[in-house]
Order: C-alpha cells, then sequence, then structure tokens
C-alpha cells in the first residue's frame, strides 16, 4: 500500500487544504493528503441520518471511495474518528466488502460476470480476449492504468444480457469479445461507448 | 383487465417519475390503505395468499404476524441485496417502477406502524441505487414519504442503503449486520428479526417484488389477486429467463398455471435449434431438474416433489452442448467466494468443494476422488450455520446425481470430455 499507515489518534483537523465544495474542515493524515470538505460533509450527513451513526460506515467508506477511487489507510483512521469507532471496526468492514480497494485501480473498474448465465453464453472466451487483447498484468491492470479488469465477480443481475460486463456503473450487455474490446477502447479514448444500459 | 400485476403499467410513459405514475393512479393505493388501517390492510394480505419472493417463499402476513403488539420502535428493512445468480427481476421492478416499489415500501410501513423505512440495495447496483434516492426525494416532496405521510399524522423515513459487495448480505439477518455497520454475517436465529432485528428491534425483512405486489392487492383486494394463481400457489410472479434461450428476459406469469415449458416458449425457446438438456429452476443456490419437469406447474409443492425449488424465480436454461461439470464448477466457485467465513463446514467445505471440481474439470480428478465429493457435501449439507453453506451442495450433488455418467467420464480424461476448458485465469 502507498499511503502511510497514520497512527490512531493523529489524525489532524486542519483548515482544508484543497478548497473542498464544502468549505468546511477537512481531515488529514499524517502524510498532509486530506478529505475534503465536501466528502466530510457527506459523512457527518449520513452519520445524523441513521438511528445509530455506526450504520453510517458503509456509506461513509462510500464516500471516500468516490473521492479517492479507494481506501487508504490513513481514511480509516480519519472514519473512524468521525464516526466515533475504533479503527478496528472501519478497518472489518472495509476488509469484508469486495468492492472497497485498499489499493488504487485503474481509472475504469470493469466486472467481467462469469456467474452460470454469463458462461453459457460465452463469458470466459470474452474475458481470455480481453486478457490478451489489453496485456493485463497478475492483478488485472492495463499497463497504462486505464482499466482494472476483474474476472471473480458475483452475478451482476443483468443475465437477461448474457453475457455481459460492468464498467464503473454502467452496464454493457450481449457482448462478443470483439464488442466488449470495442467498448473499452472507447472508453479509454472517453468516447460515449454507446451500448450500456445506464 | 389484465392479469398483469407487476407489471401491467408496462409501456405507460415517464413511469419513473412520480408524474408518470400517478397518471396511471399511482400512490391511490397508499391513500386507500392509510383510510384501511393496519388491520384490514394485513388482512387482504392474508387473503391474497402472498408468500415472499425473495427465495424461502414464506406467507408474508404471517411473517407481519410475528411483531411483537406493542414494542416500539420496529423499522422495515426491503432486500434489494438480489445477487442470486440468474436472477434480475429485482432489478427491473426498480428500474422501471421504482414508485410502485415505494408506494409497496410504504403501505407495508404504514400496516407495521414503522417510522423508518430501509432498502438494502447491492453495492453493484449504484444507477439503481441513485435512482431509487431521487424517488424517494419525490415522493417525500410530495407528502408521501417523510413527516405526516397524507396528513395522517404518521411519520416515515425512507432511506436508500448501499451495500459493498457481498452475497451474504442477502441473507436477512446478514443484511442487519451490514445496515448496523458491521461484516455482513448472518446472526444466529431465534430470536428471528420479527421480535429482535434491526438495532435489537422487531423488524421485518421482505424482498423488492414481495413488497412492489402491495399496490394492487390493496387497490384490487387480496382475494382478486390470490385468484389470478391457483389456490395452492396464489398471484403472479416475475420470473427470470436466461442462458441457453434466444430471449432472455423477465416475463410475468400466473402461479400454477404456467409451467416451465410455457416460460421457456416465452423466452423463444433453446437457442440456435439445440435441444434442452438441463435447467435450474430458482436461481444458483437450487437442484437441477430435467427434460422430465418441462411440464410441472409453477407451483411450490409440484416443484419441491420434484426436488427442487423456485427460490428467487429465476430460471437458467442448459442445452446439450453444456458441461454440467462446468456449471456446476462456477457455482462451486461463487459460493466459496462469498462464504463469509463465519463457520467450519461453510468455510472449509466449499473450498474442497472448489479444488475438487477445478480438477475435475481439467480430467485430472481420480474416481475416488469423486467419490470424495459426495462426502464433502454430506459434511455441509445441514451443517452450515446458515443456508449459504447448505445450498453450496444442491446444484453439484443434484447434477452429480442426474448425469453421473457426465461426471464419472471426466475422471483421468486429461481435459473435459464434453466442451474444451479454458485456460482463463484472474
Ligand atoms: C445466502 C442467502 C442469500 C439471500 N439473498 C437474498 C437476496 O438477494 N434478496 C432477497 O430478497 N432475499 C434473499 N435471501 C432471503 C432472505 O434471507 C429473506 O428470506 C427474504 O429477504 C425475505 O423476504 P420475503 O419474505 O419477502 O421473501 C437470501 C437468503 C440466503 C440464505
Ligand atoms: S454457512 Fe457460510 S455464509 Fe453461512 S455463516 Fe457459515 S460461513 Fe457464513
Ligand atoms: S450470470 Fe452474469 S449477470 Fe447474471
Amino acid at each position: 500500500m502507498s499511503a502511510p499507515v497514520a497512527v490512531w489518534g493523529e489524525s489532524l483537523e486542519l483548515p482544508c487544504p484543497v478548497g473542498g465544495e464544502g468549505g468546511g474542515v477537512a481531515e488529514a493524515s499524517s502524510s498532509g493528503v486530506a478529505l475534503s470538505g465536501s466528502t466530510l460533509a457527506r459523512i457527518r450527513e449520513m452519520e445524523a441520518k441513521y438511528p445509530s451513526s455506526r450504520s453510517a460506515v458503509l456509506p461513509a467508506l462510500w464516500a471516500v471511495q468516490d473521492e479517492l477511487g479507494y481506501l487508504p489507510p490513513w481514511t480509516i483512521e480519519v472514519v473512524a474518528g468521525e464516526l466515533k469507532l475504533l479503527p478496528g471496526d472501519v478497518e472489518a468492514v472495509a476488509s469484508f466488502y469486495s468492492m472497497y480497494f485498499n489499493h488504487k485501480p485503474g481509472r475504469h473498474v470493469v466486472q467481467v460476470c462469469r456467474n452460470v448465465s454469463c458462461g453459457l453464453r460465452g463469458s470466459d472466451e470474452l474475458l481470455g480476449h480481453l486478457q490478451r487483447a489489453l496485456g493485463l498484468d497478475a492483478e488485472g491492470n492495463t499497463p497504462d492504468g486505464a482499466f482494472t479488469i476483474e474476472g471473480t465477480v458475483e452475478c451482476l443481475g443483468a443475465c437477461g444480457g448474457a453475457p455481459m460486463m460492468q464498467v464503473d456503473r454502467y452496464s454493457y450487455e450481449n457482448l462478443t469479445p470483439q464488442t466488449a474490446l470495442e467498448v473499452l477502447e472507447k472508453i479509454r479514448a472517453e468516447m460515449p461507448a454507446g451500448t450500456g444500459s445506464k | 383487465m389484465s392479469d398483469l400485476v407487476l407489471t401491467r403499467h408496462q409501456g405507460a410513459p415517464g413511469l419513473t417519475a412520480l408524474a408518470g405514475y400517478e397518471q396511471v393512479g399511482g400512490y391511490r393505493s397508499l391513500r386507500r390503505a392509510i383510510e384501511m388501517g393496519p388491520e384490514a390492510i394485513a388482512a387482504e394480505v392474508k387473503a391474497s395468499g402472498l408468500r415472499g419472493r425473495g427465495g424461502a417463499a414464506f406467507p408474508t402476513a404471517t411473517k407481519w404476524s410475528f411483531l411483537p403488539k406493542d414494542s416500539f420502535p420496529r423499522y422495515l428493512c426491503v432486500n434489494a441485496d438480489e445477487s442470486e445468480p440468474g436472477c434480475f427481476k429485482d432489478r427491473v421492478l426498480m428500474e422501471e417502477y421504482p414508485h410502485q416499489l415505494l408506494e409497496g415500501v410504504l403501505i407495508a410501513a404504514f400496516a407495521l406502524q414503522v417510522n423508518h423505512a430501509f432498502i438494502y440495495i447491492r453495492g453493484e447496483y449504484r444507477s439503481q441505487r441513485e435512482l431509487l434516492e431521487r424517488a424517494v426525494q419525490e415522493a417525500r416532496q410530495a407528502g408521501y414519504g417523510g413527516p405526516n405521510v397524507l396528513g395522517s399524522g404518521w411519520d416515515c423515513e425512507l432511506m436508500v442503503h448501499g451495500g459493498a459487495g457481498a452475497y451474504i448480505c442477502g441473507e436477512e439477518t446478514a443484511l442487519l449486520d451490514s445496515l448496523e455497520g458491521r461484516r455482513g454475517q448472518p446472526r444466529l436465529k431465534p430470536p428471528f428479526p420479527a421480535v429482535k432485528g434491526l438495532y435489537g428491534q422487531p423488524t421485518v425483512v421482505n424482498n423488492v417484488e414481495t413488497l412492489s405486489n402491495l399496490p394492487f392487492i390493496v387497490a384490487e383486494g387480496g382475494a382478486r389477486y390470490a385468484a389470478l394463481g391457483t389456490e395452492a400457489s396464489p398471484g403472479t410472479r416475475l420470473f427470470c429467463v436466461s442462458g441457453h434461450v434466444e430471449r432472455p428476459g423477465t416475463f410475468e406469469v400466473p402461479m400454477g398455471k404456467t409451467t416451465f415449458r410455457d416460460l421457456l416458449e416465452m423466452a423463444g425457446g433453446v437457442w440456435r435449434g439445440r435441444q434442452f438438456k438441463a435447467m435450474q429452476p430458482g436461481g444458483g443456490s437450487m437442484q437441477i431438474l430435467g427434460p422430465q419437469h418441462l411440464d410441472l406447474p409453477l407451483d411450490f409443492k409440484a416443484v419441491a416433489d420434484a426436488g427442487s425449488s423456485l427460490g428467487a424465480g429465476a430460471l437458467v436454461i442448459m442445452d446439450d452442448s453444456t458441461c454440467l461439470v462446468n456449471v456446476a464448477m462456477r457455482l462451486v466457485d461463487f459460493y466459496r467466494h462469498e462464504s463469509c467465513g463465519k463457520c467450519v463446514p461453510c468455510r472449509e467445505g466449499t473450498y474442497f468443494e472448489s479444488e475438487l471440481m477445478h480438477r475435475l474439470e481439467a480430467g485430472l480428478a481420480t474416481k475416488a476422488e469423486l467419490t470424495n465429493l459426495a462426502d464433502i457435501c454430506a459434511n455441509m449439507d445441514g451443517r452450515c450455520f446458515c443456508p449459504l453453506g447448505d445450498t453450496a451442495t444442491w446444484f453439484v450433488m443434484s447434477a452429480y446425481r442426474m448425469f453421473p455418467e457426465e461426471f464419472e467420464s471426466h475422471c483421468g480424461a486429461g481435459r473435459c470430455p464434453v466442451r474444451e476448458p479454458l485456460a482463463v485465469a484472474v
């Protein structure tokens, strides 16, 4: 992991160095990186909404990941501090759920479903083609950092459009190995990829 | 009048927005429900014979009746975790009919005298989560949610809560732990959630489809809903058909009166002119059925007698080119990945199962190892802390029993004799 591990209790309250939208106070790691004011505002808003503030852990981790793309260790401290929990409680949650990352993934996360319905309609061939064409490393990353491709995911609830892949939040369905690659090449070139259902 | 419930407004313009839903009579049932009062609503639900659509098919009215009479606050949790392999109906209900779901949630919340309802939606459904959040905002602004709903003096907060990738969070007690901000691991039952659920308070957990039926039941009456199906299997149900068919999709059909063959035909039949080999009727957790079962009605008992279950309403069709060892391996891998690790038979058993299935698929396993498979599964089924571990054995064992030669022919074959395995590793 890249960011240094902050020690419990060391998180600082500093004026927001990046002037996040919330314009409020930012929490910083010992290395000086900080969450934006708007992320902190989101966490506090969540905390107030639930009957118990602990329920805000998952939404808080989502807020952090939406900003940074993953959950560096110091952010666990910040979330714990905000929700008045022990860092271990937050870490236990962050490590349990497969969609929270402890490493920074590529700019786009691609989930290729290989469950039964997709498997029956050619998902393995699709993933194999992407692997070869994109030159993925052992973690499924493309060399240019554009994509992280995951092939061990749950059924993504789009079996009617099998085989499918989800790129970030968008579902691309009824793919062939070729159209899947085309979609990704368009996204890499920041062109509208077209065939997504949402 | 059409015989559809969940999809009866299909094609109406702008249904995902409040105005479009109001155009087709939306939220009139909520108004009516508030006039009727909690007991009368529960009576209609009872008359409807509605059974849970999340997988276990527990009668909804009975579940509601377990809430202790005078214990407050109580909570309603909507199970929108939909991650059963082969299942995509709740997604359709949320994407196309979000306000129908919210109206159903509000009717249930009023009937149960709940002031806080949570919709727990799986993390992968990010766009759907945001769509629901917008719908909740709209409903609130129109006075259907929030404080003093429709001037009745009853308050109801609706919150959409996103999961983060864990199949087990669909199990109701794991869902509650996840909602409380913990690792999603099942709790010991009893106490059941109805007595001690979210934050230790009485809680009802109901599936998205279950609740989406309520606006119809309130508007048309429970008896009319029940009559759409048969006495033993009342109402309609949204089935997901996928796999080797020409036109996969969701189809709302009357229960009891429709057969698997009807569903297969609605989906355009087996694709590419091939022959039917087998099907999985209830999602990844359920036992395999063969050609001899195609004429069974979608009836709880008929399917149970055939040794399987309608589960979450997902029908996966497999044609004659399918290697069942390969399919079983995929499912077993899925359970291994999703085992929450709380109990040994499941955590270790799914690992053994999966290692063995990989050797078998690659043609490396011996006949003796295949005998082990039955042993491993026997040590899991019925011995796990929650149903995930039990169900991790059902497809593979039922497929082995129905197609023993197919499993045996893999032993020592050096490769999959049905279908060449592909070298894919991620
Ligand atoms: C491993 C496991 C996963 C489950 N996943 C879901 C799910 O994704 N959605 C769902 O509604 N029910 C799921 N269930 C069933 C729930 O525990 C519960 O029975 C259901 O939500 C109750 O709602 P209902 O009575 O309306 O069906 C699952 C059960 C188990 C054991
Ligand atoms: S059966 Fe599996 S999922 Fe269920 S509690 Fe045990 S380890 Fe967890
Ligand atoms: S099996 Fe791939 S989306 Fe369901």
